[in-house]
Formats: structure tokens, C-alpha cells, sequence
């Protein structure tokens, strides 16, 4: 499938007819945005495909484009009324049967050629089988990552690994990564521009596909992407955002080890003990700190915090400190209205408590370093 | 009849309008009320664009902003574009097959009130709780998930103005199919009504499923069943499928008719007939066919499997042949033409090349695994902008300026009007033109802000001043009614000398009756052939005799006024001890009215012979 759609491409290409075209746009268009978030700067297989095809697609209709707007030039100019011709009555053309014909067969001969990578790209790119694929003690050979959309947050659990983290997806690079999506409440859409189009997460079904990162993309993005949100979830939906970290394949199978291997922290500072008491109080309810993932799905309501230090940002959004952490358990409910999180007063966390606690959560790590 | 019509005063006219029966200011009613929302949803356009202007901005809250982005969906889908358009066909399309009326002028006046009930119910939600926010399209989940009353605003709202639509197509299919002058083929008659024709049979076909899934939504939000509740068995795709089998039609219910006004823009000011009018005629009816078998493309992120995604791909693509055919088919009818560019022929030309990007990005966004990247995002915006506004707007703008002197016998002022042009289109492609390139960069649809140091920002600003400049060329347009409405210069019958139908051969406006005598057609553009003939008048098909016509009545308004109360029963039902009572009245007062229009015969009026043949002020010669 791969190949049709190769050859169709150099078909085209050889003619010459698109190539400048084509370089231009792509030379124009690859220079859009930043690179952990634009999809005109593929950073995977799957993103490349697609850049591919919407640049194929741009160039064949770019010279529709031309093609009309050369004629509609012409005609605006040449054929306007003037002082001389203001009563002229120009010739009641019924039409032409050959110029029809024309316009009709060539439209269709280019929907034609657009519709054979169309038709190869979406066979090959819904491809799961490799999911079922199983090694010898039948175990998947595919990482299979298990999203489950939240309002507002992403929970990620490794089925074959035994772990479960929220709003920081970690996957290597160079490999494909096979993905089970469905939501825990309402419809959201999971996307990663530059590792891949969409998919949406739906209440009633698990849709499964893959996405993969080349290892230099991930490194000039500085290993992380930004993932969002696609489909309107609500008031926050514009905050439901997640990172990405892709990792070399090595670092990726210590973070895997590491978080196997996590045991339940201990608070290095007096404060910071005081914290884990007000955690254990009032947030290990929803909040785990346990990275496995023995909890049945439907008990995980809230994300999992095990690694909690090392994530890039807090509730996807805000800078992460203990400044932004503390304001975000005091107002969460204004900077992501319509969150499941409960707001915690002074009266319930004082701001004592608030800063032991910020202090306890800030050491929940899982890489020692 | 023609005696009430004279009786001056406010409360006469309101009165007169309240009781019509008569196309020509049922579509008054239309235009206006359309006009009305239309700046609504332009409002509420500017509060979206004002919020995304910078990065971070607290202007509207994150929920208000959900609120505005359905309401602008909502409103300038049913409650502007469709309603000017049908206000436009029942304006026009009569008088183009030379008939007196449409088949059911009560049913008519009926769908209008329906239409303005719906939507004043839609937009009560603004100041009782709070509007609807998920989105124009409602998906399941999410709106059953809505904590205000909003939905239910939505679902009754849509439900109300639905059936005044649906109406609407019936009565104008019925209308083609029968009212038909003498030798008024089928194959004769003019684009617009060709377009009117087969977007009222998508009406037909369409809105059923909109019905039957708002009836689901309703059924689900206030009387507890789970249609669309996974948990109980439900399923929320459900809802996908019948809004878009619906949706997907729906665009072409707005661009079919829109495509008719060009047609006649073109052909009336490059003084020639459209080229290659059967083949526009096919292209149309193609058009509407395919546009049915296409739905599941706003469907390609759902998961529905490979074979559905590359089925609805390439059934998608086959739409662009016939939308192509008419591209080149106006370009020719312009060729070899004598092109006067007067205000609704600027917008005319304008379309081209706006809608032609829409009509590529739309090709773009069909290619199933490109549109894993397109979909949701603003390239999905900016591609239907383009052609709801490219397409959509622009046409009704520019028919604003042609048909003006045939719906008030004045003529807009052609400056204000090419200021306005200017304005709006520059405006448009500035505002959206940048957000195909935000979508591609990141940026999902329907967000309600951005982080700053995204790469979205510049794009979002160029934006917003777009908008303003859209925004500006809808006041010049104001300035330009009142003032024309002010100064009042009557105009005859062909006020832009090139006209080519029969509508042009009527006094500006026409007498209520519309033709003394049925025309008889001879051909395509009928008018234009008397005219070279050197007739003033078109042949008539009959001698003068007495003209039957309907009796107004008020009706209509109560019919629409007690579904309208029945409404909100039906919403604050299970909270307020009064909701059982009201909607109880509701559904009486409407019933009622319609048991009332059964019982009571009405067998309509006749102007006798003698007062048409002293009529001959109006210089009705046909």
C-alpha cells in the first residue's frame, strides 16, 4: 500500500508538472509554528504520511486554483461594458458540449489520482493488527498505551507493563505505539499534531491506531510534544492539553523500570511530612500514588500523581512550580471551570497545610536523580 | 383586500403583516427577521473574535464563550442564512413561473411564524439560565451532559423553527411542480428556481432525521429516557449520524439557492444566458443526490473503520466534478459577455475565486487520513467559512442589492454598496484565510483561548482585525437601507435594464396579485426574449378575467405562539408547579387554532375584472 502510493507520488513528480509547485508550498508551509505542535513539522511516520498527502493535495488543487483564477482574470478583464460597447448585445451562447466534456473528465481524472493515496494511506494507517500479535509467553509485542479522557485530564496506562500515569504520555521513539482510546465521562479527541491526526475518544467504544516518533524530530522539539484536546468537552476544553515525552529507547525502558520499581515515597523534610499527612486526608481518595495499575479503571477518577514531580506542567496548563500548584488546589475550579477536582479552602487546607503539602507533592518522583 | 393594504398607520401595518398571506411580504417578513438574527450572530461573531484577539484573555469566561460559539453556529445556520434564502425564493421564485402565489399561502405565512417563534425561543435561552454550549452540532454526550436549560432551548428551539422550514420545502416543491405559467417547462425555468427547487426537495429529505434526533435529544433531557445514555444501553454516535445525514444536506440547502442567485447575477449583468444550462441543471440535481451520500465525512475521527473512511472519502471527492462543471459554466457565461459591474455582480466575481478555495479545501479536508489532521481545527473553520461565507453570504449580500427594487421598488445607493464590498470581502479573506494555517499549526476548533508562546498568536490577531473590517461593512450596509428607505426614489419595473426573467417584468413591486394575466413563456429567459423582440410587456396566456386569491389570517401566529408556550412548559415542566399548566395551554392554543382553520371554510376572494382594468396605474401589461 505503502509502495502504491510512493509510486503514485513520483508519478507525478517525474512529469514535473507539480514539482515547483509543490517545493514551494512545502518549502513555505514546513516553516509554520512551533515544532512540538504544528503538523506541518511531522516528527513521526503517521505525520509524515499525512503532511505527504495534504501537500499532495494542495498541489493538485493549487493548480485548480490557477487554473480558474488565470481564466476569471481574463474574462473580468477583457469582457467588461465600456462607454463604447455600453449597448452592445453580446452573442446568446447556448454552451459547448466539448468544453463540458472537458471540465468534466479532467476534475475527475485528478479526484482519481488523489483518491489512490487516499484510499492506501487510510488502509495503512488503520492497520492495528500488529496489536494482537503476541511473543511466546503471549505477551502483546506491541507497546499498547491505554488512554482513558477525563474531563479534563488523560489517563495513560502500559497494559503490558503494569503501570498508569496521567497527563504526561511517555513513548519511545523510533517504534511504533499502538493506542486504545476511550473516555471515561464524555466524547474528547486525542491529537498530537505532529505526531499524527486525531482520533476521538468515545464514551461508547475503544478505537485503536498508532503513532510513532523519529528520533531527530524528538530531539530539535526537545523530546516533548504538545498534545490537545480536539473535540469541544466543555467549559475547559481549550485547557485539556497533555504532553508528550518521547524518549530513546533506552531511557524510555529505565522510566519503565522506575516506575515498576517505585515504592512509596518518603518525604525528605519535616514539612514535607506534614504533607503527606494532609494528603493522605484529603486527596488519596481520588489522587493515587501508586504507579501500577491494579486499581480497576472505573476507581481511577482522578489522575494518578507517582510521578507528579517530574511532569512538565501542572493540570496540563500551568507553569510547574509550588507557586502555580498551591493557587491551582485553591482556585482549580476558575482556571478549569467545570473540573471534577473540589476546591480547597483556607478552612479546609490552611496555609500552612497548603505549603507542606506543595512541599510533599513536589518530591513525588519516581527517577531518582 | 387591496383596500386594507391602503389603511395607513403603524398598527394597520403590523396588523397587515401578521395577516399576510402574500409571498412577496411573507418574504419581507423573512429578510427582515433573517436580517435581524443575522446581526446577532454577527455579535455574537465579534465577542468570539474579540476574546481570541490575544492570548490569555479573560474578555468572556470559558463557559460564556461556548455559549457564543453555538449561538453564532446556531443562528446564522437556521435562524440567517437559511431564513434570507427562503425569504429570497418566496421573494422571487413565484414570479419567475409567472404563478400569483405559492400552492399554500396559509401554510406559508405558517412556516415563517414557526421560524420566528423557534428562534425567539432559542435566544429567550440568553436571559433564562443561560444559552446552549455544545456546540451547533450538540453532540450527545457532551449536551446531555449541560448543566443549564440551554439544550432544551436548542432542541425546542431547532424543533419549532424545523417544522416552519420543512413547511417551507413542501410548499415551494408543491409550487414549482403545479403553479407553472403556460409553457413554463421545466427545462425553462430559470437557475434560481431550478435551485429553490431541488434545496426544497434536501428540505424534504433532511430535516426528518434533525427532527426525529432532537426529538431523541428532548426525549432524553426531559423525560428521562436513554437514547443517547451509554450507561443504560445508550449510544452517543447515534446522534452523530442523524445530525450529520442532516447537516451534510443542510449546506447544500444554503449554497444550492445561493448558486441560483450567481447564476442569475451572472447571466442578468454579462447580458447573456448562462451557459450551459441543462448541464447546470444536472449538476444541481447531481448535487443534491451526492450530497446525501456523503455524511459520514464529518465522521472520519469517530472510528468507524477503514472501509466506511475510504468509501465516504471518495464519494466526497465526487461532488467537486459537478460543483466544478458550474464554476466553469459561470466563468463562460461571463465570456464573450458584456460585464457591467454593478454592486451585486462585484460580489458575483467575488465568489469565484473565495469559493473555489472553499470548494479545494473542502476536496483537502475529504481526504480521509489528511483530515485525522484537518478535522476539528481551524482548517475546518476556515474551509467552511469560505464557503458558507465565501459562498453562502456573499450571495446573499449580493441579492440584498439585485432584488432590492423588486421586494421595496428602490434601489440601494451603489456606492454604499461597493464600500460595503469592499469592506466585507476584504474583511473575510483576512479573517479566514490565516486559519487554515492555524488549524495546521495546532490550533483545535471551538477553544475558547490560547497559551501564549503557542505560534498562534500573530494568526489570531490578523484574524480579529478581519473581522472588524467584516463587521464595518455590515454597518455601511445599514447606513445604505435606512437611507435608501429614507429617501424613497421609486424605480421601474427593470431597474437594472438588463434583466432577463419574469420578474423583471412586473412593476417594482409587483401588485399583490402579481400578474393581471398569467405570462405565457416562449423560452428560456422569457423576459429578455420579448425584450429583443421589442415588446415592453410578456405575452399573456389568458384574457382578463377575475383572479382568485386567499384570504389573510392570523392564525399562523397563534398556531406558532402556543407551541412556543408549550416550550417552556415542556423545559421547566419537572421544576415549576406552573410547567404541566403551561405547556397544557400551549399545546391548546395551538391545536386550537388548527382545529379552528379546519372547521371554518375559506374560500378566498376574487378582484373582479373591472378593478384590474382600472388598475392601470401599476402599468401591469402582462
Amino acid at each position: 500500500m505503502k509502495e502504491g502510493f510512493k509510486l503514485t507520488m513520483k508519478q507525478w513528480l517525474q512529469k514535473g508538472r507539480l514539482l515547483s509547485v509543490f517545493a514551494i508550498l512545502a518549502l513555505v508551509l514546513s516553516g509554520c509554528g512551533k515544532p512540538y505542535l504544528s503538523a506541518l513539522q511531522p516528527a513521526g511516520e503517521v505525520a509524515k504520511q499525512q503532511y505527504d498527502l495534504i501537500m499532495f493535495s494542495l498541489g493538485i488543487m493549487t493548480l485548480v486554483i490557477v487554473v480558474v483564477c488565470v481564466i476569471f482574470v481574463l474574462v473580468i478583464v477583457r469582457f467588461r461594458r465600456t462607454k463604447e460597447n455600453e449597448h452592445k448585445i453580446p452573442k446568446q451562447v447556448e454552451g459547448s458540449h466539448t468544453l463540458e466534456i472537458v471540465w468534466t473528465i479532467i476534475p475527475i481524472v485528478l479526484l482519481l489520482i488523489l483518491a489512490v493515496p487516499t484510499v492506501a494511506v487510510t488502509f495503512s494507517q488503520g492497520d492495528v493488527s500488529a496489536m494482537d500479535e503476541k511473543d511466546e509467553d503471549g505477551n502483546p509485542t506491541a507497546l499498547i498505551v491505554n488512554v482513558r479522557a477525563h474531563l479534563y485530564w488523560w489517563e495513560f496506562e502500559y497494559p503490558g507493563l503494569g503501570i498508569v500515569t496521567s497527563q504526561d504520555l511517555v513513548i519511545p521513539t523510533e517504534e511504533r505505539v499502538y493506542f486504545n482510546l476511550t473516555s471515561a465521562d464524555i466524547k474528547h479527541s486525542f491529537w498530537i499534531p505532529p505526531l499524527g491526526g486525531k482520533l476521538d475518544t468515545n464514551p461508547d467504544n475503544i478505537n485503536k491506531f498508532f503513532l510513532s516518533v523519529d528520533q531527530d524530530k524528538a530531539s530539535k522539539a526537545g523530546q516533548i510534544f504538545y498534545g490537545k484536546c480536539a473535540e469541544l468537552c466543555g467549559p475547559s476544553h481549550a485547557y485539556m492539553d497533555f504532553k508528550v515525552k518521547a524518549l530513546p529507547k533506552n531511557e524510555f525502558d529505565q522510566w519503565v523500570s522506575d516506575m515498576k520499581n517505585a515504592k512509596a515515597p518518603t518525604p525528605s523534610t519535616e514539612v514535607a511530612r506534614k504533607g503527606e499527612e494532609i494528603f493522605n486526608n484529603s486527596c488519596l481518595q481520588c489522587h493515587a500514588i501508586d504507579p501500577s495499575n491494579e486499581a480497576p479503571a472505573a476507581t481511577r477518577v482522578a489522575p494518578n500523581l507517582a510521578n507528579f514531580a517530574e511532569r512538565e506542567k501542572i493540570a496540563g496548563i500551568l507553569d510547574h512550580n509550588e507557586e502555580e500548584l498551591k493557587r491551582w488546589i485553591r482556585e482549580s475550579d476558575t482556571i478549569k471551570p467545570g473540573n471534577k477536582m473540589p476546591v480547597f479552602s483556607k478552612d479546609q487546607i490552611s496555609d500552612d497545610d497548603l505549603n507542606a503539602l506543595a512541599a510533599y507533592l513536589m518530591e513525588l518522583k519516581v527517577q531518582k536523580k | 383586500m387591496s383596500s386594507i393594504a391602503q389603511k395607513s398607520g403603524f398598527g394597520a401595518t403590523v396588523w397587515d403583516f401578521m395577516t399576510t398571506v402574500d409571498h412577496k411580504k411573507i418574504a419581507i417578513l423573512y429578510l427582515a427577521a433573517g436580517g435581524f438574527f443575522f446581526l446577532l450572530g454577527g455579535i455574537e461573531a465579534m465577542i468570539i473574535r474579540i476574546q481570541l484577539f490575544v492570548p490569555d484573555s479573560g474578555f468572556v469566561s470559558a463557559g460564556l464563550f461556548n455559549e457564543m460559539l453555538t449561538m453564532h453556529g446556531v443562528t446564522m445556520i437556521f435562524l440567517a442564512a437559511m431564513p434570507i434564502l427562503i425569504g429570497f425564493m418566496n421573494l422571487v421564485m413565484p414570479l419567475q413561473i409567472g404563478a400569483r402565489d405559492v400552492a399554500f399561502p396559509f401554510l406559508n405565512s405558517l412556516g415563517f411564524w414557526l421560524f420566528f417563534f423557534g428562534g425567539l425561543l432559542l435566544n429567550l435561552s440568553w436571559f433564562l439560565g443561560g444559552a446552549p454550549d455544545a456546540g451547533w452540532t450538540s453532540y450527545a454526550s457532551l449536551s446531555l451532559n449541560s448543566q443549564t436549560h440551554g439544550i432544551d432551548f436548542y432542541a425546542l428551539g431547532l424543533q419549532i423553527s424545523g417544522f416552519g422550514t420543512l413547511m417551507g420545502g413542501i410548499n415551494f416543491l408543491v409550487t414549482i411542480i403545479n403553479m407553472r405559467a403556460p409553457g413554463m417547462t421545466y427545462m425553462r425555468m430559470p437557475m434560481f428556481t431550478w435551485t429553490t427547487f431541488v434545496a426544497s426537495a434536501l428540505i424534504l429529505f433532511a430535516f426528518p432525521p434533525l427532527t426525529v434526533g432532537l426529538f431523541l435529544l428532548t426525549f432524553d433531557r426531559m423525560f428521562g429516557a436513554n437514547f443517547f445514555n451509554v450507561a443504560a444501553g445508550g449510544n452517543t454516535i447515534i446522534w452523530e449520524h442523524f445530525f450529520w445525514i442532516f447537516g451534510h444536506p443542510e449546506v447544500y440547502i444554503l449554497i444550492l439557492p445561493a448558486f441560483g442567485l450567481f447564476s442569475e447575477i451572472f447571466s442578468t449583468f454579462s447580458r447573456k444566458r448562462l451557459f450551459g444550462y441543462s448541464s447546470m441543471v444536472f449538476a444541481t440535481v447531481l448535487i443534491g443526490f451526492l450530497g446525501f451520500m456523503v455524511w459520514a465525512h464529518h465522521m472520519f475521527t469517530v472510528g468507524l473503520g477503514n472501509i466506511a473512511n475510504a468509501i465516504f472519502a471518495v464519494a466526497s471527492f465526487a461532488i467537486g466534478v459537478p460543483t466544478g462543471i458550474k464554476i466553469f459554466n459561470w466563468l463562460f457565461t461571463m465570456w464573450g459577455g458584456n460585464i457591467k459591474f454593478t454592486t451585486p455582480m462585484l460580489y458575483a466575481a467575488a465568489f469565484i475565486p473565495s469559493f473555489v478555495m472553499g470548494g479545494v479545501t473542502g476536496i483537502m479536508v475529504a481526504t480521509a487520513p489528511a483530515d485525522y489532521q484537518f478535522h476539528d481545527t481551524y482548517f475546518v473553520v476556515a474551509h467552511f467559512h469560505y464557503v458558507i461565507v465565501g459562498g453562502v453570504v456573499l450571495a446573499i449580500l449580493a441579492a440584498t442589492h439585485f432584488y432590492w427594487p423588486k421586494a421595496f421598488g428602490t434601489m440601494l445607493n451603489e456606492t454604499l454598496g461597493k464600500i460595503t464590498f469592499v469592506l466585507f470581502v476584504v474583511g473575510f479573506h483576512l479573517t479566514f484565510f490565516i486559519q487554515h494555517f492555524l488549524g495546521l499549526m495546532g490550533m483545535p476548533r471551538r477553544i475558547a483561548t490560547y497559551l501564549p508562546g503557542q505560534g498562534l498568536d500573530t494568526g489570531n490577531l490578523i484574524s480579529s482585525i478581519g473581522a472588524i473590517l467584516m463587521a464595518l461593512g455590515v454597518i455601511v450596509l445599514l447606513i445604505n437601507i435606512v437611507m435608501t428607505s429614507v429617501k424613497n426614489v421609486k424605480v421601474g419595473n427593470d431597474p437594472w435594464g438588463d434583466g432577463r426573467t419574469l420578474e423583471w417584468a412586473l412593476p417594482s413591486p409587483p401588485p399583490f396579485y402579481n400578474f393581471k394575466q398569467l405570462p405565457f413563456v416562449r423560452g428560456i429567459d422569457t423576459y429578455w426574449i420579448e425584450k429583443m423582440e421589442g415588446r415592453e410587456g410578456i405575452t399573456p396566456a389568458e384574457p382578463l378575467g377575475d383572479i382568485h386569491m386567499p384570504n389573510g389570517s392570523i392564525l399562523p401566529v397563534f398556531i406558532s405562539f402556543g407551541f412556543f408556550v408549550a416550550a417552556f412548559g415542556c423545559i421547566y415542566r419537572t421544576e415549576q408547579p406552573w410547567g404541566l399548566a403551561v405547556l397544557i395551554i400551549g399545546l391548546v392554543i395551538a391545536f386550537g387554532s388548527m382545529l379552528l382553520r379546519s372547521l371554518k371554510d375559506d374560500h378566498g376572494f376574487h378582484i373582479p375584472k373591472s378593478e384590474l382594468m382600472s388598475d392601470k396605474d401599476k402599468g401591469v401589461r402582462a
